[in-house]
């Protein structure tokens, strides 16, 4: 089962490249943007045919591992 | 005096490290980050580096590597671990120092002399340090000391500021503070200020003929201490 994962950093914290690739947005032409903000997204293959389950191990790496909770939130988009 | 530095893969101040500890009367161990076991030691050092790349997040593949687990037990028993620059990272990433180190404000990597204003001397890293201010080394693109709004306040309650970004004089303020730093943090302790993480790198300035002589004092001074 392929389970996404997007880590964003959270609202309150300075995301510099997001603000350059905005910049850079904005000299080529694209207007009316209001922010930009990077994250990172994984996909994970695992073994495991229970949805639930599946779920709640991607979880446990997103906190122990995939994300660093000071800064960063997590959404785990739903198996398919 | 027995110290241990640990070598990720990646790590490339290791041997710095080493000859850094060893020239101040150090009896220095280089351990491979696969070994499960710490020798004894009175000083554990997480050097500075690129480990695994900086991939994720910077330090935190080397935080869960198999030594780790024996480097946090030892630091919870109250084991003196050091971590410089990427093992600044490394001690965040671990949970064993609050807080993370962000990619510097203005993106650039940095590579200068800086001072740094020891803040406290209450502890056995900086303690009878006659000097005020240090002159140390940098050299990174994520040392942009950020942490919560409750951690600062805990940090600050605490009095676990290692080392703020200063000038010569001791002064601390915006112009000083190469990277965006949170209160220009360039080092912090955990609350019972037996580890310690920070990004300057002490090792860089033992050598007066090629660099400066802070990181002999430091270096000097700490073996001193740890008597």
């Amino acid at each position: 089962m392929k389970i996404l994962v997007v880590v964003t950093l959270k609202k309150d914290v300075l995301d510099p490249q997001g603000k350059v690739i905005h910049q850079t947005l904005d000299g080529m032409g694209f207007e009316n943007i209001n922010e930009v903000r990077q994250g990172k997204y994984f996909e994970i293959d695992i073994n495991e045919s229970d949805k639930k389950k599946a779920k709640e191990k991607v979880e446990e790496m997103c906190n122990k591992l995939l994300a660093n909770l000071v800064i960063e939130d997590y959404k785990i988009i739903e198996p398919q | 005096m027995n110290s241990s530095v640990i070598t990720f893969p990646g790590s490339n101040c290791d041997r710095d490290m080493n000859v850094a500890l060893k020239k101040f009367g150090f009896k220095n161990k280089m351990i491979w980050h696969n070994d499960t076991e710490l020798p004894k030691s009175d000083l554990v050092v997480l050097p500075g580096g690129f480990s695994y790349g900086d991939y994720l997040r910077c330090g935190s593949m080397a935080s869960k590597s198999k030594i780790m687990q024996s480097v946090i037990n030892f630091a919870k028993g109250g084991g003196k671990v050091m971590g410089i620059c990427n093992g600044f990272q490394i001690l965040v990433e671990s949970g064993l120092l609050p807080g993370v180190l962000l990619r510097n404000k203005y993106l650039e990597f940095i590579c200068k002399n800086i001072f740094v204003k020891v803040n406290d001397k209450e502890n056995l890293y900086f303690k009878n340090i006659k000097k005020n201010t240090l002159e140390f080394h940098i050299a990174h693109n994520e040392g942009n000391y950020f942490c919560s709004k409750e951690q600062i306040k805990e940090i600050d309650n605490n009095n676990q500021v290692a080392l703020y970004y200063s000038d010569a004089n001791g002064t601390v303020n915006e112009n000083t503070n190469p990277n965006g730093s949170i209160k220009n943090i360039a080092g912090i302790f955990n609350n019972k200020k037996n580890v310690l993480g920070m990004m300057p790198h002490p090792e860089r300035m033992i050598d007066p003929d090629l660099s400066g002589e802070d990181g002999s004092i430091f270096f000097e001074n700490l073996i001193n201490n740890l008597k």
